[in-house]
């Protein structure tokens, strides 16, 4: 039964011991150039066997939801861009649907569509991304990520054009977006994803036969359905263990019901489902993109009636997710009748993903913990918010 | 040190090339400076934007980012320093040998930037640490950060190495290491190093218009 | 399954442990399940094990200085008394059941006070995902989880001292330098200016 408390795994902190001088401890971070920000783990080794890992965290704790509680509503939205940096787009819609379910907002069609097209490109971009860091984790520094970003560059100026900055675009508004479409975006757009469908051809020949692939991820950091669930992990990391649970179809949120897309799904949840798994996620963003392109409709951007200035919900509290490109990122909002929050608390999914790091590295060796935070696809901004 | 500038020219136009050690030597050392690979936030992806094809900083000498600062010459600070960071951030500058020099990127590492307000927030890396170039932001775009790297590297090529003016690392008495904070109960100690940050004074009077 | 049958189920499962039903005033009719803090390992055993609520999504803290707030945020139900005076320490869950496609389920819990009384048990052996969320609320608010396999500061560095998340904390003055102050920062930047001449 899980509820034994010595089931888990979970080392207790070691303190210096009789048996200790064989051990080794290293502290991997917080600058590394694996560790995906100022992440640091304190390791003991056994030779190269990991025996125990303790995170530490708080490199870039940068009191996000303090300043929150201290801001209005409206002025809390650039601050989630910077949450999780590669994803600003998705960030500012999980923020604006919290407030919404808050204070019962309602958004027009057209805005819908605009939050599905950005909020599926962003996933593009973040899968994409994730690619070439994991790749150069293990070792093919820089060459992989040179075709990653080459496709994140037109990525970012399709938002430039529509938000006016490459990557912090605080696009979101309670009630819909901040502004329409300029002419011809959504053909640029469509002449994006076209081309991005060769590219992830490309890229998987590449990768899927590769053998050093294939050695250092296959049947590494691996944990059963039961255990990921009960540790809070959400994503792709669930769903390549085989979990079907995406937020998109069991809470559908926006309009994600009118689209046609499937769910893929891992078999081991090892570190090479949890790659493979999101490109596979990505042909599927590129379906979503395509029915939401060709389907958009005219219309409002944002609600006629949304209060911008001195913007007060009602008395309450709620707390909404969307599925961000690196798991169920929520908001949980307490409102008290004032113009700022009364609490303010992201639900970070790189955070609480980490919560089984230690356990999938027990027994591996040092060079499997770079590839398993790796696979986790953390974000630090989000981590320490 | 200048060269008359008629003389080089006439000089050049027979086929002699004339320069003086200073010129050569910060020719050498601007042209190839190796950052540091430490990018703390979101500043840190434009960092890395900045060295892929379409922004490419390998073409000013910059591309090899060296992960272990006693090979590196140059500390991009891209992202916000806390609290809890600035002391790392101060040793691996300690851990870097001279010449060594300092980008502040984007406004974070400025002065805070959006987070200024922050109880965990170091507002501005200059605090600690002397910095050479400050680029404003958040994030910079890549073609901010490569300007700011142009504007380092015109620094470096005004550096005198002799005389009583001359660089930081050219004087062999000049301090290399500077102090590292110490983590207190409710801030570092100390909160600024008063040899480095020394902030204009300003004169205004009380209860009238800031 | 809505907050009303589960309370239901609850209670016909532990029938003394003390769970409440909170009403939500607001729009999004989360209503949430006040629970006593001694019945609630017992209580998330039972949500999980029999109501199948197997993925606790997020473990929030909150400081509640004025226990009215509170009140007005959570409705009481007619009958209830209302909260302590004295101001509290929260700690709300959010469950979410994978299998059955339901949530959120929202529990609460709250400490006696804000000072020395402020434990509450820490339902990592139920639930795993609490691990790291728990020693958040703990670094930043001062909530002490009992039972918790390595309860220690996780944000913040080990010697720091405060609780910068309640509501009472004040952030240490290192301003120094304001170009263009004004307002709240004017008052604090004043205290940096020079004596008059």
């Amino acid at each position: 039964m899980i509820s034994d408390p010595s089931m888990f795994s979970s080392s207790p902190t070691l303190e210096p011991g009789a048996d200790d001088d064989q051990l080794l401890r290293v502290s991997l971070g917080p600058q590394h150039p694996s560790t995906h920000g100022v992440f640091r783990m304190n390791v003991v080794l056994d030779g190269e066997t990991v025996v125990s890992l303790k995170p530490v965290f708080g490199y870039l704790h940068r009191n996000h939801e303090k300043i929150a509680e201290n801001a209005t509503y409206l002025s809390s939205m650039p601050y989630t861009d910077r949450l999780d940096y590669i994803c600003p787009l998705s960030n500012n819609w999980a923020y604006a649907h919290a407030v919404e379910k808050l204070a019962g907002i309602e958004v027009p069609e057209r805005a819908e569509f605009m939050r599905v097209i950005t909020a599926e490109l962003t996933r593009l971009i973040n899968h994409t991304a994730f690619m070439g860091f994991i790749l150069g984790d293990m070792g093919a520094w820089g060459s992989a990520l040179m075709y990653a970003f080459r496709e994140r560059e037109k990525i970012l100026d399709v938002f430039e054009d529509l938000t006016g900055a490459r990557m912090m675009a605080n696009f979101m508004r309670f009630g819909g977006c901040r502004n329409d479409l300029p002419a011809g975006w959504a053909a640029k757009v469509s002449v994006l994803i076209d081309g991005y469908g060769p590219f992830l051809d490309e890229m998987e020949k590449l990768l899927i036969g590769n053998e050093i692939l294939l050695g250092r991820t296959q049947d590494v950091g691996a944990l059963p359905k039961e255990v990921l669930i009960n540790g809070g992990i959400t994503g792709p990391m669930l769903r390549a263990a085989g979990v079907n649970y995406d937020i998109r179809k069991v809470e559908p949120y926006g309009i994600y019901e009118r689209f046609e897309f499937r769910i893929p799904l891992g078999e081991k949840g090892d570190c090479y489902d949890r790659i493979m798994i999101r490109f596979l996620e990505m042909r599927e963003s590129l379906k979503i993109l395509r029915q939401a392109i060709d389907q958009l409709p005219e219309g409002d951007f944002i609600h006629p009636k949304a209060k911008i200035r001195n913007f007060k919900p009602p008395v309450g509290e709620a707390y909404a997710r969307i599925e961000g490109p690196k798991g169920e990122l929520g908001f949980h909002l307490i409102s008290d009748g004032t113009t700022n929050p009364y609490r303010y608390r992201v639900r970070p999914p790189s955070f609480i993903n980490l919560t089984l790091l230690e356990d999938m590295c027990l027994g591996l060796d040092l060079a499997d913990v770079v590839i398993i935070l790796g696979s986790i696809d953390i974000v630090l901004g989000e981590v320490d918010r | 040190m200048a060269i008359d500038p008629k003389l080089e020219a006439d000089l050049k136009s027979q086929g002699v090339h004339v320069t003086s050690f200073e010129q050569l030597i910060n020719w050498g050392r601007s042209s190839s400076l190796w950052p540091l690979q430490f990018g703390l936030a979101c500043c840190a992806i434009e960092m890395i934007a900045a060295t892929m094809a379409k922004y490419d900083m390998a073409r000013f000498g910059a591309e090899v980012f060296r992960p272990s600062p006693r090979q590196a010459d140059l500390m991009i600070v891209a992202g916000t320093v806390t609290k809890k960071m600035a002391p790392q951030v101060v040793r691996l500058y300690n851990q870097m040998a001279e010449p060594k020099y300092v980008i502040a990127m984007g406004a974070c590492a400025i002065s805070g930037g959006p987070f200024k307000d922050g109880y965990n927030v170091l507002k501005g890396i200059d605090r600690f640490i002397p910095v050479d170039v400050m680029i404003p932001g958040c994030p910079p775009r890549p073609a901010a950060l490569l300007e700011g790297l142009m504007t380092l590297r015109d620094k470096i090529a005004r550096e005198k190495l002799i005389g009583r003016h001359r660089a930081r690392h050219a004087d062999p008495e000049g301090a290399a290491e500077v102090p590292v904070p110490e983590f207190g109960a409710h801030d570092l100690e100390p909160t600024a190093n008063r040899e480095i940050w020394n902030p204009p004074v300003v004169v205004r009077e009380a209860g009238g218009e800031a | 399954m809505s907050a009303e049958t589960v309370i239901e189920r609850l209670r016909e499962a532990l029938p003394d442990a003390g769970v409440s039903l909170r009403k939500n005033p607001g729009p999004s009719c989360q209503h949430s399940l006040l629970v006593n803090a001694a019945s609630l390992l017992d209580v998330c055993n039972v949500l999980r094990d029999t109501l199948a609520f197997d993925l606790l999504s997020n473990v929030t803290g909150v400081d509640w200085p004025d226990a009215a707030k509170a009140d007005a945020v959570a409705l009481p139900a007619e009958g209830e008394g209302t909260s302590s005076a004295g101001g509290f320490l929260e700690v709300l869950y959010h469950l979410y059941s994978t299998s059955r496609r339901e949530g959120p389920l929202v529990l609460r819990a709250r400490t006696v006070d804000r000072e020395k009384q402020n434990q509450i048990p820490s339902v990592v052996a139920v639930y795993r995902s609490a691990e790291f969320q728990e020693r958040e609320i703990f670094d930043l608010y001062g909530v002490e989880f009992t039972g918790h396999p390595d309860l220690r500061r996780i944000l913040m560095w080990d010697e720091f001292e405060d609780h910068p998340m309640r509501k009472d904390y004040v952030a240490p003055d290192d301003y120094d330098y304001e170009p263009t102050p004004h307002d709240a920062v004017l008052e604090k930047a004043r205290a940096h200016y020079p004596a008059a001449p």
